[in-house]
C-alpha cells in the first residue's frame, strides 16, 4: 500500500503552507514578538504576498475590504496583546456585516498563558462576541485542521470573520503535515436548499400580489445572487429596494429600483416598503436603521416571505408568514423555476401608486448654492468615474449621500461599514479594494473627522503604490452628529465641530501623494477629471463644503418608515 | 413562561463560555445552567432554565443552534419530560434539633451525608420546587449553608436527544 507522502515542518512553516492551499494570495499584517517565526517563513517564500499596515486596525479593515470586493477570503495577521486589541474594530465590523475573514494572531507560549505574560491577552476571550467563531491552537498537531475548519466555517452559511490564535512555541514544534482535503464537523452542517413546500407558498402569495415589493440586503451580494435577483426582478416586473448594504445588488439605473430604503432612504421606497401586501426579503434583517420602530411596521398587515441562510436572522424583529433558510442562489433559482411560464400579474396601479411618491424627488438639492453641496461632489463623482468605480466611505453624512447619489450597477462596488458604523474603515478598507482589483478605479469617499481615524494608512499606500482617490467631504463638523444635535437637541453642538484640522493636501504630500484642496462648485469637475486620469497616484481631494447641510430624507430614531422629515418640510 | 433546554455540545475549551456569553450579549435570562460530559466524552450536555415568551425561547434556540460547537439544542418543556436537581445544605443540629431534622430529611426523602457535633448535611434530589418546600418547612436560623445544582432533565418514553 502507497503511504501518503508526509513531511515534518515546524508550526510557522504549516500555517504559510496552509494559506497557499487555501489560495491565500494576500495577507494585511504587522510583525511583533509573539508571531516573528510565522513572518520569518513569510520572509522565505514568494507566494503570500504581505502588506505591512501602520495600525493593526488597518489590517482588519484591509482585509475585509479585499473580502468584500471580491469572492476571496481577506486575511489578516497580527501578534498578541495590543496587536490584537488593536484589531479588534475591524473583526467586530467584519462580524456585523458578515464578512469572511480569517485573523490569525499570535499568542504568548503555551506554559505563559494565564500568567500576565508580556504583551499576552485573552484574545479568543476578547474576540469572542464578535467573530462568527475562533480557536487557540495548543498542539502543531491541530494546526492544519484547524486552518482547514476555519476557511470552512468563515467562507459557508452565514459567513463571517474567523479567528485562529496560535502560541509562539505551537510556531516552533514541528510536526508531520498534510493540508487535509476535506472537512466534517457534526456539530456545523449550514443549509442550502430551500423548503420545498415553502418556496410554493412563498410563489403562490407572489403570485396573488396586487402591492408586490423585493427588498434584499447584504445576502445577495455575499452570496453572489445578483444574477438571479435581476432575472426573478425583470421576470416579475416587481419593484425592489436595497439596504445599505445590498447596494449594487440590481443596478440602481434601473427603473424597477427605488433606490435605498431606511433611515435615510428615498421616500418611494420607504412608503412602497409600509404599503405593499406581499413583501419578499431577501438576505436582509429588517435592522432598526431599516424599518425604523417594528410597531408601526407591523401597522400594516402586508405578508412576509423571508429568504435567509441563517435562521436566526428570521422573525427576529418582524414576525415573518413564509420563512424560507436557504442559500439564496440556490432558493432564487428554485423561484425561477416555478416562474417558468408563468405570466406576472398587472400591478400597473401599484406602479402608478409608486410614481406619485417618485414625484416627490426626495433627494432635491439647492444646485444654484455658491458653496459646493457634498451632494454635487457625490453626483460629479459617479458621472466621472462612469459608475464603475470601487467606492469605499467611512460613516457619517458622507456615506449616506455616497449611498444615495452614486449609482451602483455591479454588487461588490460599495464597500462600507453597515452595521457596525466604523468611522476609519473606508481608507484601509480601500486598500483592501485595490489589493483584490489592481488596476481598478478605487475612490474612498470619507470625511475629515473619519478620515483621521486611520489617516496613518497613508503611508502603506505610499509603500505598495495604491493609487486610491480620497474624496474627503469637508464641512468641519462630524456632520451626522451635527444633524442629530440640530434636530433633537436644540442646536446644541457639542463637540461636533472638529477644530484645529490639519492642511489635508499638505498632510498628503508630507506622505508622499498630491493633494488639491477645492472650494468652488465650478471646480468640482475639473478636479475631479484630472484626478481620475492620474491612474497611478493617491490623490487627496479636500472639498471644502457646506457646513449646514442635512442628509434628506431622515427618519427619526424610533420612528415609523413612513414619518420621514423631508428637505422641503424644514 | 419558564422553560427548560438541553443543549448537546462539543466538549472543547471555551464552549461554555460561548453560550453563557450569548445570553448575557442578547439580554437573555439564565436562571440556572449545568453541564457535564455525556457517555461519550467528546461531547457536553448542558441544561439550561430560562424564562420568557414563546418568540423570545425561539430567538435562544434560534442563537444557541448558530454557534458553531453546538450539536443540538432541544426545549424540553415542549413535551412530557422529567426534571431534577441536587441540593445539599447543612443545618445546625445540636442534640436538641438533631431528631426534628432527621425526621423533616425523611419526609423529604433526603439523606444525612455528613455529621458533625453540631452540624447535619442533607443530601435531597427532586425538583426544584420540592427543594423549595423542604428549604420552606425548616426553621430558618437554622440553615447554615445551602448549595443547590440547578435543574437537569431529560424527556420521556422514546424522546431522546443524541448527536
Amino acid at each position: 500500500m502507497d503511504r501518503i507522502k508526509t513531511e515534518e515542518l515546524t508550526g510557522a512553516q504549516i500555517l504559510i503552507r496552509c494559506l497557499q492551499a487555501e489560495g491565500v494570495e494576500v495577507v494585511f499584517g504587522y510583525p511583533g514578538g509573539a508571531v516573528l517565526w510565522i513572518y520569518d517563513e513569510l520572509f522565505k517564500q514568494d507566494k503570500v504576498r504581505h502588506v505591512l499596515v501602520r495600525h493593526e486596525q488597518g489590517a482588519a479593515h484591509a482585509a475585509d475590504g479585499y473580502s468584500r470586493s471580491s469572492r476571496k477570503v481577506g486575511v489578516c495577521l497580527v501578534t498578541s496583546g495590543p496587536g490584537l486589541t488593536n484589531a479588534v474594530t475591524g473583526i467586530a465590523t467584519a462580524y456585523m456585516d458578515s464578512i469572511p475573514m480569517i485573523i490569525i494572531s499570535g499568542q504568548v507560549p503555551t506554559h505563559a498563558i494565564g500568567e500576565d505574560a508580556f504583551q499576552e491577552c485573552d484574545t479568543v476571550g476578547i474576540t469572542r462576541p464578535c467573530v462568527k467563531h475562533n480557536f487557540l491552537v495548543r498542539d502543531v498537531k491541530d494546526l492544519a485542521m484547524t486552518m482547514k475548519k476555519a476557511f470552512h466555517i468563515a467562507t459557508t452559511g452565514r459567513p463571517g470573520p474567523v479567528l485562529i490564535d496560535i502560541p509562539k512555541d505551537v510556531t516552533t514544534h514541528s510536526c508531520e503535515f498534510q493540508y487535509p482535503e476535506t472537512v466534517s464537523m457534526r456539530s456545523y452542517n449550514p443549509v442550502k436548499k430551500g423548503h420545498a413546500g415553502q418556496i410554493k407558498k412563498a410563489m403562490q402569495l407572489l403570485q396573488q400580489a396586487e402591492r408586490p415589493m423585493v427588498y434584499t440586503g447584504g445576502g445577495i451580494v455575499l452570496s453572489n445572487a445578483a444574477a438571479q435577483l435581476k432575472d426573478l426582478i425583470k421576470r416579475t416586473g416587481f419593484p425592489i429596494t436595497h439596504t445599505l448594504m445590498g447596494l449594487g445588488a440590481y443596478p440602481a439605473t434601473d427603473d424597477q429600483f427605488l433606490g435605498m430604503l431606511g433611515m435615510h432612504g428615498t421616500y418611494e421606497a420607504n412608503m412602497a416598503m409600509q404599503h405593499c401586501d406581499v413583501l419578499l426579503a431577501i438576505g436582509a434583517r429588517f435592522d432598526d436603521r431599516v424599518i425604523g420602530n417594528p410597531a408601526h411596521f407591523a401597522q400594516n398587515p402586508r405578508k412576509i416571505i423571508h429568504i435567509d441562510i441563517d435562521p436566526s436572522s428570521i422573525s427576529k424583529r418582524v414576525k415573518v408568514d413564509v420563512p424560507i433558510v436557504g442559500n439564496i442562489p440556490d432558493v432564487l433559482d428554485e423561484f425561477l423555476v416555478q416562474l417558468r411560464d408563468k405570466n406576472p400579474q398587472n400591478i400597473s396601479a401599484w406602479w402608478k401608486q409608486i410614481g406619485e411618491w417618485r414625484g416627490k424627488d426626495c433627494l432635491k438639492y439647492d444646485r444654484q448654492s455658491k458653496i459646493i453641496k457634498p451632494q454635487f461632489v457625490l453626483e460629479k463623482l459617479y458621472e466621472v468615474t462612469g459608475g464603475d468605480a470601487f467606492i469605499t466611505s467611512d460613516v457619517g453624512q458622507h456615506q449616506m449621500w455616497a449611498a444615495q447619489f452614486y449609482k451602483f450597477e455591479q454588487p461588490r462596488r460599495w464597500i462600507n461599514s453597515g452595521g457596525l458604523g466604523t468611522m476609519g474603515f473606508g481608507l484601509p478598507a480601500a486598500m483592501g479594494v485595490q489589493m483584490a482589483n489592481p488596476g481598478a478605479t478605487v475612490a474612498c469617499v470619507t470625511g475629515e473627522s473619519s478620515i483621521q481615524m486611520c489617516l496613518q494608512e497613508l503611508s502603506t499606500c505610499k509603500q505598495y503604490r495604491l493609487p486610491i482617490k480620497i474624496i474627503n467631504l469637508n464641512n468641519k463638523y462630524m456632520g451626522m452628529v451635527r444633524q442629530w444635535q440640530q434636530f433633537f437637541h436644540g442646536n446644541r453642538y457639542s463637540e461636533s465641530y472638529m477644530d484645529a484640522l490639519p492642511d489635508f493636501v499638505k498632510l498628503a504630500e508630507g506622505y508622499g501623494h498630491s493633494g488639491l484642496l477645492i472650494d468652488k462648485p465650478a471646480d468640482v469637475e475639473p478636479a475631479l477629471r484630472e484626478t481620475f486620469k492620474r491612474k497611478s497616484d493617491l490623490v487627496f481631494l479636500d472639498f471644502i463644503t457646506d457646513q449646514g447641510e442635512n442628509v434628506y430624507p431622515m427618519i427619526p430614531g424610533g420612528k415609523g418608515i413612513t414619518e420621514m422629515i423631508l428637505s422641503e418640510d424644514l | 413562561m419558564r422553560h427548560i433546554i438541553s443543549i448537546l455540545v462539543e466538549n472543547e475549551a471555551g464552549a461554555l463560555s460561548r453560550i453563557s456569553n450569548m445570553f448575557s450579549a442578547r439580554g437573555y435570562n439564565i436562571e440556572s445552567l449545568t453541564v457535564a460530559p455525556t457517555e461519550d466524552a467528546s461531547m457536553s450536555r448542558l441544561t439550561v432554565v430560562t424564562k420568557g415568551s414563546d418568540e423570545v425561547i425561539e430567538k435562544i434556540t434560534k442563537q444557541l443552534n448558530k454557534l458553531v460547537e453546538v450539536v443540538k439544542v432541544v426545549d424540553l418543556s415542549e413535551a412530557e419530560h422529567m426534571e431534577r436537581e441536587l441540593m445539599l445544605i447543612k443545618l445546625r443540629a445540636g442534640p436538641k434539633e438533631r431528631e426534628d431534622v432527621k425526621r423533616m430529611a425523611d419526609i423529604f426523602r433526603g439523606r444525612v451525608i455528613d455529621v458533625s457535633d453540631n452540624t447535619y448535611t442533607i443530601e435531597l434530589t427532586g425538583d426544584g420546587a420540592k427543594l423549595d418546600a423542604f428549604i420552606q418547612a425548616l426553621d430558618q436560623s437554622a440553615i447554615l449553608e445551602t448549595v443547590r445544582t440547578g435543574a437537569c432533565g431529560i424527556g420521556r418514553g422514546n424522546r431522546i436527544l443524541r448527536a
